[in-house]
């Protein structure tokens, strides 16, 4: 670094993007618990606790515990990160960046009480009730605001592409939230409302919007991610500039026409699955045009990969997405998803993303970041990163794995005719028949889990100042931050 | 090259390369959105779908409360095994008046769209106090205290005239006797405006105590009055007819 790099850094908003980074790995710890148990809940039904702690109740908690609250926490800080040094200048307005931080965990706490005491709009992944839709308004647009307004006094003429995929995501996850979140609360003292859209309607307009959270929220916002830390730990700039244009602009735009591949041989008209289909077919292209942009990145620097575990957790992470992104338009095929449709392989599809991709990439961001916004010179231990990406993969592929094959054999079950022309299985036989499977799901959460433990005690370690001296003598190779 | 060149003025200015994201992100979503207000083309009319009763609300609600769409759908897919399992294929026109839909996506249990007189009541009651008293390889979770919770009722007529905002045709009559029904429903005592229920709501319409505790309306009651009432609504035979008729 030269002496300007290093005032310019100095002068960076670093506290709040701390913020931000332990709260993404604390909420990380509670979704993945909360995921554990209520994978144990299905596996032993007795671990539900009626009223507050059932299967019901707590599946909203996990969900929005892992996507809007590790995920979430992890978008804000990565982004503040990213566009202070892409643009080279400090947040615009500190009060507002932290305003968005305590505001942001307001609302994940109202919004997970909320679940447990029963107050929700039972939309999934939005189901937080009016007021809470409300507030989260309130920080987003104070989000937007501290993102642009950081954007517009930058040094650099050029955005850097990072920063156009996390502005996509900002803006689009306000437009569809304030899309379906329309709803009519019942008194202004109460908690209650009714969403404005029924029927098939609000199935729609409940899908466009589920299906670009995982598109802008868990794809868009995580990609920036991708484009900023990779090339970053690799040193190594961008594979292709043309690509990542066409990258961004086919996946935004052919992203929001897939929803309706979540309502296959519903009521919904078939025009609409059939538009749903055909785009969701599409998404596979600027899916891997955007894996292989990452990968190749590293292209003359593949020797990284054997030496630094953290780029490992982006790597693999790609890896997860180009499996996640073709399986996802393969399920969107009517015939197949016919089959899939309401099993548990939509789950491992879920997760493969989710654990895999959304996982891993933040696993890596974080532990390039957590040096730099200490200030250390390197992580305590990169033996400890190596184990956790050990453990977590392990517990990945036994989790999607077990949901593979207690998916298809659901589906194969509900469908399966006896000679008689019968059914031949009950429903409740099927439900026998999965719980081998949650039983090696848990399994795979129990490793997922520990492994995010591990990560946790390396940051207390690093973040405290110590280094594993050890470690580094005798393994010269391995390198810490570079910051 | 000149696209290259052209898409650095979006590089240079945020509020440009702003505009054209939206632009880009509300295509898709208008394109598949906005044609399906036109509900003449999208729910075919089917006789016999009415909207809840209060009662059957009060249970719409707790159903949402506690998350059964979780584990349970609502949407039966028009395929040979789904229609033999658990009968007709759902029509649009039968989640007409759930804000939201109900149509669920993981079917952890079975799917309850046509549940509506499968069982009897105490079944019912019997299976969500303690699942596994009645199907021991359930994994469902017990719901017992919904025995012993008293169902929100007096505020009903708020919730009918939120409802009706939102495109419910429920009348004033059925507004201002909100609470009554549901009394009238939870209890089946003939000393209740009986008339008045069946006048409002049809014929059909199921009034009786559904927990087995005649002396209170529990959640209970609501929530067993909205399972029996489930894919109960529609007249098949003139459903029939309109897809013969259908193009
Ligand atoms: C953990 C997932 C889970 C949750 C949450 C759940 N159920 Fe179930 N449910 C099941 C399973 C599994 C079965 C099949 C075994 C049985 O009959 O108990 C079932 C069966 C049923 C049945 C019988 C359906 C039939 O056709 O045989 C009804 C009715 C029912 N559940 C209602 C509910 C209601 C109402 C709620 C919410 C208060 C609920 N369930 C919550 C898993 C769940
Ligand atoms: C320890 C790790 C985890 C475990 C054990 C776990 C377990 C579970 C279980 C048991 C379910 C319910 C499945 C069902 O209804 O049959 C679920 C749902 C879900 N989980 Fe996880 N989970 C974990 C981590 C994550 C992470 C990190 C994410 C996202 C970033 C995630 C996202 C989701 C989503 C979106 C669903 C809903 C899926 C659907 O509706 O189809 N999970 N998880
Ligand atoms: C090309 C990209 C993708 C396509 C076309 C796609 C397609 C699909 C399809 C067809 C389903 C099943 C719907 C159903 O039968 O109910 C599904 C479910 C799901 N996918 Fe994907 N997928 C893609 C990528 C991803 C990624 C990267 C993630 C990230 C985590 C993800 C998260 C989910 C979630 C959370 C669900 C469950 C929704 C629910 O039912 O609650 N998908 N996807």
């Amino acid at each position: 670094m030269t002496t300007a790099e290093v005032s310019e850094a100095q002068s960076y908003n670093y506290e709040v993007v701390r913020l931000f980074t332990l709260a993404t790995v604390f909420w990380g710890i509670v979704g993945f618990a909360v995921g554990l148990l209520i994978a144990l809940q299905l596996a032993f039904p007795d671990l539900n606790f009626e009223p507050y702690l059932t299967f019901g109740r707590l599946r909203p908690v996990h969900t929005s515990a892992v996507i809007f609250a590790f995920g979430g926490n992890a978008l804000f800080a990565t982004s503040y990160f990213v566009v202070q040094r892409t643009c080279r200048v400090r947040l615009w307005n500190d009060g507002l960046a932290m305003f968005t931080f305590w505001g942001y965990q307001l609302f994940i706490v109202m919004a997970a009480l909320g679940y447990v005491l029963g107050v929700t709009q039972a939309k999934e992944y939005a189901e937080p009730e009016w007021f809470v839709d409300l507030w989260l308004t309130v920080v987003w647009v104070a989000y937007l605001l501290v993102f642009l307004g950081t954007i517009m006094k930058r040094k650099e003429p050029h955005l850097y592409v990072a920063n156009w995929f996390y502005l996509s995501f900002i803006i689009t996850v306000a437009v569809l939230h304030l899309g379906n979140g329309l709803s009519i609360p019942v008194s202004w003292t109460g908690a209650k409302s009714y969403t404005v859209f029924s029927g098939v309607q609000s199935a729609m307009i409940q899908w466009w919007y589920g299906h670009n959270a995982v598109g802008f929220f868990l794809t868009a916002g995580f990609l920036g991610m991708m484009y900023y830390f990779i090339p970053k730990r690799a040193e190594r700039p961008v594979y292709s500039y043309r690509l990542s244009i066409l990258h961004f602009w086919s996946l935004i735009f052919i992203y929001i026409w897939a929803g309706p591949h979540h309502l296959h041989y519903t009521a919904l008209p078939d025009w609409a699955q059939t538009l749903g289909m055909t785009f969701s077919i599409m998404l596979w292209m600027p899916s891997w045009g955007g894996m292989i942009n990452g990968i190749m990145t590293l292209s003359g620097a593949w020797h990284k990969l054997r030496q630094d575990p953290v780029l490992r957790f982006m790597i693999i992470s790609l890896a997860f997405y180009g499996m996640s992104t073709f399986e996802g338009p393969l399920l969107s095929i009517k015939s197949v998803n016919s089959l899939s449709h309401y099993t548990d392989w939509t789950i491992g599809h879920v997760h493969s993303g989710a654990l895999g991709w959304n996982g891993f990439i933040t696993f890596g961001a974080l532990y390039y970041m957590v040096p730099v916004l200490w200030g250390r010179e390197k992580l305590y231990s990169m033996k400890l990163v190596n184990i956790h990406l050990w453990v977590a993969t392990i517990g990945i592929v036994l989790y999607i794995a077990a949901m593979w094959v207690s998916g298809i054999m659901q589906g194969l079950m509900w469908r399966d005719y006896n000679d008689m022309g019968f059914l031949e299985y009950s429903f409740v036989e099927s439900v026998m028949a999965m719980h081998p499977f949650y039983i090696i799901r848990a399994l795979g959460g129990v490793l997922y889990l520990a492994g995010a433990l591990i990560m946790v005690y390396n940051f207390y370690r690093t973040i405290k100042g110590d280094v594993c001296e050890k470690e580094y003598q005798s393994g010269g190779e391995l390198k810490g931050a570079v910051a | 090259m000149s696209f290259l060149h052209k898409h650095q003025k979006l590089e240079k200015n945020s509020l440009l390369l702003l505009f054209w994201t939206i632009i880009a992100v509300l295509i898709g979503g208008i394109v598949e959105i906005i044609p399906l207000f036109r509900t003449e083309t999208v729910i075919e009319p089917v006789k016999g779908v009415r909207p809840y009763t209060p009662l059957e609300l009060a249970g719409y609600n707790i159903y949402l409360r506690e998350g059964c769409y979780n584990c349970h759908s609502q949407q039966i897919r028009p395929l040979r095994d789904e229609v033999a399992r658990y009968g007709h294929y759902s029509l649009a026109a039968e989640s007409m008046y759930d804000h939201p839909f109900q149509w669920g996506s993981k079917r952890t249990g079975p799917d309850l769209a046509r549940v509506g007189g499968k069982y009897s009541d105490d079944w019912h009651v019997a299976h969500l106090k303690a699942p596994r008293d009645v199907v021991p390889e359930s994994i469902m979770p017990s719901y017992s205290f919904l025995l012993k919770t008293g169902a929100k009722i007096d505020d009903l007529d708020q919730h009918l005239k939120t409802l009706r905002l939102a495109g419910v045709p429920y009348s004033d009559e059925m507004i201002e006797n909100a609470e009554k029904d549901a009394i009238a429903q939870a209890t089946g005592e003939a000393r209740m405006d009986m008339a008045g229920l069946v006048s409002r709501y049809g014929e059909k319409v199921l009034a009786r105590d559904f927990d087995g505790q005649p002396e209170v309306i529990s959640e209970m009651d609501a929530l067993v009055a909205y399972l029996q009432v489930l894919g109960t609504m529609v007249d098949f035979k003139s459903a029939e007819q309109v897809e013969e008729s259908a193009p």
